[in-house]
């Protein structure tokens, strides 16, 4: 089985600072990997140099390859082409200051759906794949704002599947989210494997354990494991994984 | 020793008298010119040619001509001021070249504006052959407006938040999709009130129009744009030094029309803010 994403030996250096050195690892079709890792190990790097938003970043140099379906993603497929493939959903909730309905079609819109129809369809379907549709579908008119936090989150996963990627990037989706949101977000995830290969970042190791079907382990720039989740959380083969699961350090 | 709560009654009173001091001096001024001018505004002195050597009439073709000018200047740099603000924020890398415009815009705000007006008259005037006209004294506003404008719209662009444009990037978005439906929307009203401020220190400029725009005494409209207008500063200027005889109640009436305007001007401005403000949601 050829792998979704295969990141073969990458460095990306900030200046002087040496952010990732030399990861190696597949991502495989419709499978969640889980990273884990504590702060400054890399975790959010390796995200944005997957979908190419380091390009904004001054100062960076990227070395080694990331190849997407086969293709060489720095070079092969052009960066707006890329993000359409591969979305993203950040730490904090960030809505668009639009209304609900905007904001899921603000991608569709820019790739060319005008159809109001169509967009209405797209709308609806991506916010019941967040578990949201119920919750908004009186007032998609009104402000994102005015959600809560979790729901913005949910329409923020919304907004990421109405542009159709292949791939999902969530940086730390729940960090700022109660038990209660977390766990309706993480319920979106495991349905959304169907179709979808899922890159999860989490602080939250638990998180890791229970949505993820494998997880790595980054720490200070080099990635330290990565196995099946429930070997990774009951038999980590080596013991700085074992010790940051335990929780004694990081 | 005075103990410290006394301490901080006798300096909070001190700064409390220095902020009231501001207040007396706009007071005095306003106050004057209303009650100097205000019974000077009917509507004959405001829609009619002045007469007799301007001691008499109106003053419709100053107000016509300042009304004139704040459109041209708006119309010359407001596409250059945004598109510069535009290309400055969202577009230029950081390097020698952006510096260099950068320091060029602080200066050019700094130039005083008399050295503005003979810049006008030696380029527009002189050199590009326009004469004294309303497109050369448009332009020299313009110029003088310029720096206003680039640094209200740069500042208003950059509060719109860097996440706004990381979310749009991430959703595939090109760098002219994201400032057209994310940035640009949610700085308009920042542009607009700067924009406006920039054209009400504009409309009451002396210095700028005095060699390219103004006339003397001219009783009747600008047919082109290619004409010479009477405008309200200079206009004030002329009655207050160099027409003898002239109604104290015709100089106040003029001077409280340009300062209605500027203040017309700078409230709209203010309103605007205010009302953009409630509804921002970040």
């Amino acid at each position: 089985m050829v792998a979704k994403l295969r990141i073969d030996n990458l460095c990306v250096f900030y200046g002087s600072f040496e952010a990732l050195k030399g990861i190696n690892l597949e991502v495989q079709e419709n499978e969640i990997l889980g990273i884990i890792g504590p702060a400054n190990s890399g975790k959010t790097t390796f995200l944005k140099s997957i979908n190419r938003m380091l390009d904004f970043t001054p100062n960076v140099r990227i070395e080694g390859k990331i190849y997407f379906d086969t293709l060489d993603a720095q070079k092969e497929i052009k960066r707006l082409a890329l993000r359409r493939r591969i979305g993203m959903v950040y730490a904090l909730p960030l809505p668009l200051p639009l209304s609900i309905f905007d904001n899921v079609a603000y991608g569709p819109r820019l790739h060319g759906t005008k159809k109001k129809k169509q967009l209405d369809e797209i709308v609806e379907r991506c916010l019941k794949a967040s578990y949201l549709w119920d919750e908004v579908k009186d007032r998609l008119k009104t402000p994102a704002f005015n959600l809560s936090g979790g729901q913005q989150q949910r329409l923020c996963i919304s907004r990421t599947l109405a542009v159709e990627p292949e791939v999902i990037l969530y940086d730390e989706p729940c960090s700022g989210l109660d038990p209660i949101s977390t766990a309706k977000v993480e319920e979106a995830m495991r349905e959304l494997k169907q179709k979808y290969t899922q890159i999860l970042v989490t602080n939250n190791t638990k998180q890791a354990a229970r949505v993820s079907d494998r997880t790595a382990f980054f720490l200070m720039g080099e990635l330290i494991e990565l196995d099946i989740t429930a070997k990774m959380f009951t038999a980590p083969s080596d013991k700085r994984t074992d010790d940051y699961i335990a929780g004694r350090f990081g | 020793m005075l103990n410290p709560r006394t301490i901080q009654k006798i300096v909070f009173a001190l700064f409390g008298i220095a902020t009231v001091v501001i207040i007396v001096p706009v007071a005095i001024v306003f106050l004057i010119i209303l009650f100097n001018g205000l019974q000077a505004l009917t509507p004959e002195f405001l829609f009619s040619m002045p007469r007799m050597g301007m001691r008499a009439g109106g003053i419709f073709p100053a107000i016509v001509g300042t009304l004139y000018l704040i459109i041209g200047t708006a119309v010359f740099s407001l596409p250059f001021g945004i598109f510069a603000a535009i290309y400055l924020t969202e577009y230029a890398a950081d390097n020698w070249l952006k510096r260099l415009v950068e320091v060029a815009i602080v200066n050019l705000a700094g130039v005083p504006s008399i050295v503005y007006g003979l810049f006008g008259l030696g380029l527009f005037v002189i050199f590009l052959n326009m004469g004294a006209s309303i497109l050369a004294g448009s332009l020299t506003l313009a110029i003088m407006t310029l720096p206003v404008i680039i640094t209200a719209s740069r500042e208003a662009l950059n509060a719109v938040p860097r996440s706004f444009r990381e979310v749009s990037y991430s959703l595939g978005a090109s760098r002219w999709q994201t400032v057209r439906k994310v940035v640009l929307p949610n700085a308009v009203p920042g542009i607009m009130t700067g924009t406006i401020l920039g054209l009400s220190r504009a409309a009451g400029e002396t210095a700028p129009i005095l060699f390219t725009v103004a006339a003397f005494y001219l009783p009747r409209l600008p047919q082109s744009i290619s004409d010479q207008v009477m405008a309200l500063p200079y206009h004030i200027y002329v009655l207050s030094t160099q027409v003898p005889n002239v109604s104290v109640k015709i100089q106040y009436g003029t001077i409280l029309v340009l300062v209605l305007l500027v203040f017309i001007m700078n409230i709209s401005a203010a309103y605007i803010r205010a009302r953009f403000r409630k509804r921002k949601l970040w």
